[in-house]
C-alpha cells in the first residue's frame, strides 16, 4: 500500500501573456503552478483542494502533460514522464486517465457510448477482438452501474449523472491505473453527487486504482481523501493526512478555508467561529512577494514580505505546512490583526491563452 | 400581516405540440415583515421560476402564471407593467446567481447604482452619483470613488456580487429576494458575501427570501425554510427544527447525501436513488415517490395535499420520518 506511484518534484506551470498583431511579445507569465512537490501512494486517493484560479486543475493537467510543465520532475512508477516524447507518451497515458468535470461538455455529442468508450481502445490498438471489446464495454458500463443497452445511445440520453458515469467509463476502458479527476461532482445535483462518490470509493476499492481527486468542495474532498493538499496560488501551502488537517489545521489558508464551509446544522452555525478573510485572490500574474497569502493573513509579519515559507514537515503527524508562524499561531502567542481589502484587478492577470500556439495566426491582414 | 403572501401561485410553460411543464405547481408561502426565509431544492425543482414569477420577470409569452402574489394587500401579478416596475427595485430588490451577466458590461458601476436612486427617488445624476459612493462603501468595496468610474470587467466576481447587493439595496427596499446569491463563488467569498447580507438584514429590518441549493447557506440564514420538490413545497419548518428533525423522506435524505465537515467520516454516503427526473406527476401522487425509501400504497394515487405540522410548519408526506415526540 506505502509504495509510491507518482511523486511531483518542484513542478512549475508557467503560462506566457502575450500580445501583438504581427509579432507576439511576450509580456509577462502567468505562474499556475509554482514549484510544488507532492507524492501518492498506490492505491490511495489523494485530495487537492483549493478556490478557482489556485492553479489545482493545472497541476492534474500538468502531471498528464495535458499542458507541458515548464520545469520540474514527474516520475511515475518510476517512469520519468516528463522525458516521454510521441508514441511513448501517448502509449504511456493508457495508465493515468482523467475524468473531467463537466459531463456536457466533455462527451462529443454526436458519439454514441458505443464509439465514445471505443476510441481509446482503437487509440491502443485494442479493439480488434470483437467479442473481447464488446464484454469489456459491459463490464465496464456494469461497473460504473449502467445498463449495457447505454451502449447504443447518445450523451443527450443521460441525465447529468449518468452523463458522469459515462466519463468514469471512458476513463476506466483502458484500465489506468491513476485516474486523475477533476471537479467530479462538483456539476451535480446534491442527490447525485452521493451517487457519484459512492461510486469512485467502490471501483478503488475493486480496481486497486489510485486517484487524484481535485475539488474546492471540502466537505467532499475530505469524505474520500487519504491524504489532502490545499493550495494558494500554484503552491502547497498545507499537506496532511485525512482527519489531521480538519482536526488541526495549521496554515491561516486553511483555518479560513474550513471555517467558510457552511455546514448544514444551525446548532454548529450559530456558535461557530468564522475567520472571514479580506479581499480577493491576487492575480497569479503578479503574485505577493514573500508569502504568497500575506495580503489576506490575519497573523502576517514583516518576515512574510521578505522570505517565502518552504513547505516543511511540522513534527511526526507528517503534516507539512508552509508558514514561518506555525508554531506561534498555534499557541496563541501570535494574535491575528486586522487586514484591509487590497484591490484586484482581473484585468492585470488577463487569462492566459492557454494553447494559443495551436490557433495559427493570420499574417497577412493589415495593421490597422 | 405578512409583508409577502404568496398563495396557490403556479407557472406552467406551454410548448408547441409538447405536454406543457409545470414548473411551479401551486407554490404558498409567506414572509414576515424582517424575516428570512429560504426556497431549497435541487435543479428543476422550481425555485428560480417562482422568484422570477413573484418579480414579474417571466417571459409574457409561453406561459401561464396563476395565484397570487400578494406584497402589501396589493396582488403583484395583476399589477400593470408600469405600476409593477415602480414597485421593483424600489420595494422589492433582487440579487441573482451570475453577477457578471446581471451587470451590463458597457455602463460604468456608478451609472448602474445611480440609476435605481435616479428612477425611483428622482435623484439628479450628480446627487445619485454621491450616494451610490456610501452605497458602495456599505457592502465593503474598497475605494468606493474610483469604483464608480469603473466597468464590470475590471471587477473580480464577488466585487460584482458586492455591486449587485448594493444595486438591490439602493432603495432601502423592504424585500430582498437573493437567487442562489453565492453559487458561483469561492467558499472564502462565500463567507464573505453571507456574512454582508446577514448584517444588512438585521441592520435594515429588509426581509430576504434566499434561493438556494446549499442546505448550508440555508441553514446558518433562514429563519424559515421551504424545501422543494418537482415545483411544489413538500416541507416548511424553522430551521432548527428542519435540520434537527427532517419529516420528509426526501429533506432527510438530501441532509444525508452531503459529506459533513463536523462528524466523522463513515464509510459510504447515503444516497437517494434515481434523478431529479424520475417524477410521476404530483396528480398521480407523491412526484417523489418513485426515489423514495419509505414509499407505501397510500403515496400513489391523489395528489398529496401539503398539511400542517403540529410545531407550525407543514409537511406533504403521507408517510413521513417518525419524531421523538409522537404527535
Amino acid at each position: 500500500m506505502s509504495e509510491t506511484l507518482v511523486r511531483i518534484d518542484d513542478l512549475k506551470v508557467h503560462f506566457p501573456i502575450k500580445s501583438g498583431l504581427l509579432f507576439d511579445r511576450t509580456l509577462g507569465y502567468v505562474y499556475a503552478v509554482d514549484g510544488v512537490s507532492l507524492e501518492i501512494r498506490r492505491g490511495e486517493t489523494y485530495g487537492l483542494v483549493g478556490e478557482s484560479g489556485c492553479g489545482k486543475s493545472t497541476l492534474g493537467r500538468g502531471l498528464l502533460r495535458l499542458v507541458e510543465p515548464t520545469s520540474g520532475e514527474i516520475t511515475f512508477d518510476g517512469v520519468d514522464v516528463r522525458s516521454l516524447k510521441g508514441e511513448q507518451l501517448r502509449l504511456f497515458r493508457r495508465r493515468m486517465q482523467m475524468v473531467f468535470q463537466d459531463p456536457m461538455s466533455s462527451l462529443d455529442p454526436r458519439q454514441s457510448v458505443d464509439s465514445l468508450l471505443v476510441e481509446g481502445l482503437k487509440a491502443h490498438d485494442r479493439h480488434r477482438d470483437k467479442a473481447g471489446v464488446r464484454a469489456r464495454l459491459r463490464s465496464t458500463l456494469d461497473s460504473v452501474g449502467l445498463p449495457a443497452s447505454a451502449l447504443s445511445k447518445y450523451p443527450h440520453e443521460f441525465s447529468g449523472g449518468q452523463r458522469q458515469r459515462i466519463g468514469i467509463a471512458r476513463a476506466l476502458v483502458l484500465g489506468p491505473e491513476l485516474i486523475v479527476a477533476d471537479e467530479p461532482v462538483s456539476a451535480l445535483d446534491v442527490s447525485i453527487q452521493a451517487q457519484v462518490i459512492n461510486l469512485l470509493g467502490d471501483l478503488q476499492e475493486s480496481l486497486g486504482l489510485t486517484y487524484l481527486v481535485i475539488a474546492h468542495d471540502l466537505a467532499v474532498v475530505r469524505h474520500i481523501s487519504d491524504t489532502i493538499g490545499v493550495m494558494y496560488l500554484g503552491s502547497l501551502v498545507e499537506e496532511a493526512q485525512g482527519d489531521q488537517l480538519y482536526e488541526r489545521p495549521l496554515h491561516p489558508y486553511t483555518r479560513a478555508l474550513l471555517s467558510a464551509v457552511p455546514i448544514p446544522d444551525p446548532r454548529v452555525e450559530d456558535r461557530r467561529e468564522r475567520i472571514l478573510l479580506a479581499g480577493d485572490l491576487p492575480s497569479p500574474a503578479n503574485p505577493p512577494s514573500g508569502c504568497r497569502f500575506r495580503t489576506r493573513c490575519p497573523w502576517s509579519q514583516p518576515r512574510c514580505t521578505a522570505e517565502r515559507p518552504e513547505l516543511r514537515i511540522f513534527d511526526d503527524s507528517g503534516q507539512r505546512v508552509a508558514c514561518h508562524f506555525t508554531a506561534e499561531i498555534l499557541t496563541g502567542e501570535l494574535r491575528p490583526h486586522e487586514v484591509r481589502a487590497e484591490l484586484v484587478h482581473p484585468d492585470e492577470g488577463r487569462t492566459p491563452e492557454v494553447g494559443s500556439e495551436l490557433i495559427v495566426t493570420r499574417t497577412d491582414l493589415p495593421t490597422p | 400581516m405578512p409583508l409577502l403572501d404568496v398563495r396557490d401561485l403556479s407557472v406552467v410553460f406551454q410548448r408547441k405540440g409538447a405536454e406543457p411543464v409545470r414548473a411551479a405547481d401551486g407554490v404558498s408561502f409567506t414572509v414576515e415583515p424582517g424575516q428570512t426565509v429560504g426556497l431549497v431544492g435541487e435543479s428543476g425543482c422550481g425555485k428560480s421560476v417562482t422568484s422570477l414569477a413573484i418579480m414579474g420577470l417571466l417571459p409574457r409569452r409561453g406561459n401561464r402564471v396563476t395565484g397570487e402574489v400578494l406584497f402589501d394587500d396589493t396582488d403583484l401579478l395583476t399589477l400593470r407593467p408600469s405600476d409593477l416596475r415602480d414597485r421593483r427595485g424600489r420595494d422589492i430588490g433582487m440579487i441573482f446567481q451570475d453577477p457578471l451577466s446581471s451587470l451590463n458590461p458597457v455602463i460604468p458601476l456608478g451609472v448602474q447604482v445611480a440609476e435605481v436612486l435616479e428612477r425611483h427617488r428622482g435623484r439628479s445624476r450628480q446627487a445619485a452619483l454621491r450616494e451610490a459612493r456610501g452605497l458602495l462603501d456599505a457592502v465593503g468595496i474598497p475605494d468606493p470613488a474610483r469604483r464608480l468610474k469603473e466597468f464590470p470587467h475590471q471587477l473580480s466576481g464577488g466585487m460584482r456580487q458586492r455591486a449587485l447587493i448594493a444595486i438591490a439595496l439602493a432603495c432601502k427596499p423592504r424585500l430582498l429576494i437573493a437567487d442562489e446569491p453565492t453559487t458561483a463563488l469561492d467558499v472564502t467569498i462565500q463567507a464573505q458575501i453571507l456574512t454582508l447580507l446577514k448584517e444588512l438584514v438585521d441592520d435594515s429590518g429588509t426581509a430576504l427570501v434566499m434561493i438556494t441549493h446549499d442546505l448550508g447557506v440555508v441553514a446558518g440564514l433562514c429563519d424559515t425554510v421551504n424545501v422543494m420538490y418537482a415545483g411544489k413545497v413538500v416541507e416548511r419548518a424553522g430551521r432548527h427544527q428542519l435540520f434537527g428533525e427532517p419529516r420528509h423522506p426526501y429533506t432527510e435524505g438530501l441532509l444525508q447525501s452531503v459529506p459533513r465537515l463536523d462528524v466523522d467520516r463513515g464509510g459510504r454516503l447515503h444516497q437517494i436513488r434515481g434523478s431529479v427526473t424520475d417524477n410521476i406527476p404530483w396528480s398521480a401522487g407523491c412526484a417523489f415517490a418513485p426515489r423514495c425509501d419509505r414509499v407505501i400504497d397510500d403515496c400513489i394515487g391523489d395528489t398529496v395535499p401539503l398539511e400542517p405540522t403540529f410545531r407550525g410548519g407543514a409537511l406533504r408526506c403521507t408517510n413521513p420520518v417518525p419524531t421523538e415526540v409522537p404527535a
